[in-house]
């Protein structure tokens, strides 16, 4: 039988001061440019904490708007506050960056994290006070130390500094003195990583209503590398993740394949609880601190703030099935191969047509398709396009060019089968992943029978090929019932029908 | 544009001379394929890559400008970016690369 | 007279729009040489 998905978290944390100080659009500024115009409009263009809360696309992914009440908003959204908006969500919540920051030393078990006494006095508790952080994780806050002391590491050791309303707060140190994998600035962004995936691990447990206890296997599918100068992506942000988040009966692996990844990892957690290997696996992945304010430039010269200030945390509990949760069907399984090649309509072909070719459906049975779903509040501006509706443009086209669909539909097509995006663009954070969760829901109410995930990644970015890639499967409702059904007998019916044949034996022995 | 792009663009002029490359672009948004465009032309809109106050002058044009496709292969054309030409903007593009060469 | 045939071309392709690969093939059939192909991400 398929496996199931048991629940689905979202979490994203609001970081505008690491949008200056870690985002690499602002850090490749400082070298290049360090007087530059944009560099002094920066600070000044960030959003508040309210702010952020209050954004639509923002309260879309944490799950207090589903994604069609997103697209009936008029766009554009930046200049547009939704008032009754939440910091908690049904699928996460948006923490503020002055709590993520103990969230962060809890996650450093080499004491490279040093926070300044006043700041931990003064927002520890509130830190505590976050229903999903248990006793567990506060007990792993140390006593503050000297601001002195953290200048010392930032000016005199390479510290990175960690900052709140622009003030120096506390630092992580590297982990080295000279091995670079170990530096300041790779232990700042795989903490920053690890800590919001162990945020996106509580909810997720939370939300799929299982017990800590259960989870196998965790795989991480973020786009970090964590390792020292002998195996730069040793790894494993799974296991460290789990640890935090207190699941004691896992171990893991970290899968990578840039914003492809998330995809990958969910195909692999299905095909691991599937094949009987382990009962329960969670794919999570946290955010990352280089794509922050990635296309700040165009914004602040458009006159919108920066939008890309939160990094981003999904993850996604995976389990046999239950006859009742949505299934991940292995039978329709998108992938873009080494032969595939990199025009546009042979990359939509090889994640959509061919996998339902192969179990013949056509593209019009899919009720809803999920590509990447960029916020296009952050994209357009930045002369990026409306990314989710170019991939249902080019869906449709196909589905058009294949005889699937009339040309006049085209139109309508877009709007009924697609969503609007609204992910921030962390990468690996929008592909495919985030309407997984409403994608559930909307699947047990009978909404929509179906749902196709796909992941899209840039692999020529790691300038070890030139090729794309890409894979999808499909969501669809339940069927353990009809497979049942479909077996004939079951296994009661079975032990009554030998009862009731070792009756009519013995009564003819009887009678004998 | 990417600075390691603007790097390698800026060191193939030298190598072969400005009059011997043409630029071609794939962009997705007509803003975008201009801020290309200027970078190869003009110099870095952005002030950020090594193009930043250079004027290469390229001849630069975007994979769907009508006068460069018709020197493609119709089949391999269509096989590679048919698709992708019905999604995107074109007139737009079209319109954003002329406003760039006019200034030239 | 042709814009490609003969020509040195650097092709600066989108992963949203038409990447660098797609590119290449076409610009290959008008005669030109390919010197680099990149393909750029913004998201």
């Amino acid at each position: 039988m398929n496996s199931v998905i048991k629940g689905a978290s979202y979490v994203l944390v609001h970081t505008p001061d690491m949008v200056y100080y870690n985002g690499t659009t602002q850090t490749t500024e400082m070298i290049v440019n360090p007087e530059s115009e944009y560099l002094k409009e920066v600070k000044s263009n960030l959003r508040s904490y309210e702010d952020a809360v209050k954004y639509w696309p923002n309260q879309t992914y944490i799950g207090n708007v589903h994604p069609e009440e997103l697209a009936g908003v008029e766009f554009p959204w930046y200049d547009k506050k939704k008032e009754d908006a939440d910091r908690y969500g049904k699928y996460g919540e948006i923490m503020p960056e002055e709590e993520f920051l103990f969230l962060v030393q809890a996650c450093d078990q080499f004491e490279v994290v040093r926070l300044d006494k006043d700041f931990v006095a003064e927002y520890k508790d509130k830190f505590a006070a976050d229903p999903i952080i248990g006793e567990d994780i506060v007990a792993m806050i140390h006593e503050g130390v000297e601001l002195s002391e953290i200048e010392h590491f930032v000016n005199e050791e390479h510290a990175e500094g960690l900052y709140f309303n622009d003030k120096l707060v506390g630092c992580v140190k590297r982990a080295h003195d000279i091995d670079v994998n170990l530096s300041a600035h790779v232990m700042h962004e795989n903490l920053m990583s690890k800590a919001s995936s162990v945020l996106a691990l509580l909810y997720a447990v939370r939300n799929a209503g299982i017990d800590k206890a259960e989870v196998e296997y965790v795989i991480d599918c973020a786009e970090e590398a964590c390792g020292d100068m002998n195996q730069r992506g040793g790894g494993n942000f799974a296991k460290a993740a789990a640890e935090i988040a207190g699941l004691v009966n896992a171990t893991g692996s970290d899968a990578r394949g840039f914003c492809a990844a998330p995809t990958h990892a969910v195909i692999e957690a299905a095909a691991l609880v599937k094949s009987g290997a382990y009962k329960t696996v969670v794919v999570t992945s946290g955010g990352c601190t280089a794509k922050l304010g990635m296309n700040g430039k165009d914004h602040v010269k458009k006159g919108l703030p920066i939008l890309e200030d939160c990094l981003g945390g999904f993850a996604v509990v995976i389990s046999e099935n239950d006859g009742v949760s949505p299934e991940i069907d292995l039978n329709v399984l998108g992938r873009h191969t080494v032969g595939t090649g990199s025009a546009p309509q042979n990359v939509i072909g090889s994640l959509v047509a061919d996998p339902l070719d192969r179990v013949g459906m056509k593209i019009t049975d899919i009720d809803k398709f999920s590509p990447e779903m960029q916020n296009p509040d952050i994209t357009k501006p930045a002369g990026a396009g409306d990314v989710p509706l170019a991939n249902y443009k080019m869906i449709g086209a196909l589905a058009v060019k294949r005889g699937e669909l009339d040309r006049k539909e085209l139109a309508n097509f877009t709007t009924e089968k697609g969503l609007t995006g609204w992910a921030p663009t962390q990468g690996h954070i929008p592909s495919g992943v985030p309407y997984i969760g409403p994608a559930c829901e909307d699947i047990k109410e009978g909404k929509i029978k179906n749902a196709m995930i796909i992941g899209k990644g840039s692999l020529f970015l790691g300038r070890m090929t030139n090729l794309f890639d890409g894979v999808s499967f499909l969501i669809h409702g339940n069927t353990a019932a009809e497979e049942e059904a479909a077996a004939g007998v079951s296994e009661e019916e079975v032990k009554g029908l030998i009862a009731k044949a070792m009756k009519d034996f013995a009564a003819t022995l009887m009678a004998e | 544009m990417d600075l390691e792009n603007q790097k390698r663009v800026k060191e193939f002029a030298e190598e072969y001379g400005a009059e011997n490359l043409v630029v071609v672009l794939g962009a997705a948004e007509g803003e975008a394929a201009g801020l290309a465009a200027e970078t190869v032309t003009l110099g870095d809109p952005t002030f950020a890559g090594p193009l930043t106050g250079v004027q290469l002058g390229l001849a630069v044009y975007h994979v769907c400008e009508p006068e460069i496709k018709e020197e493609f292969d119709e089949a391999v054309y269509d096989e590679q970016v048919g698709m992708m030409e019905m999604v995107l903007d074109v007139d737009d593009i079209v319109s954003e690369m002329n406003a760039i060469r006019e200034q030239l | 007279m042709a814009i490609l045939e003969g020509k040195k071309a650097i092709i600066i392709g989108d992963r949203d729009g038409v990447p660098g690969p797609a590119i290449a093939e076409c610009v290959k059939t008008a005669g030109a040489e390919i010197v680099f192909s990149s393909t750029e991400c913004f998201v």
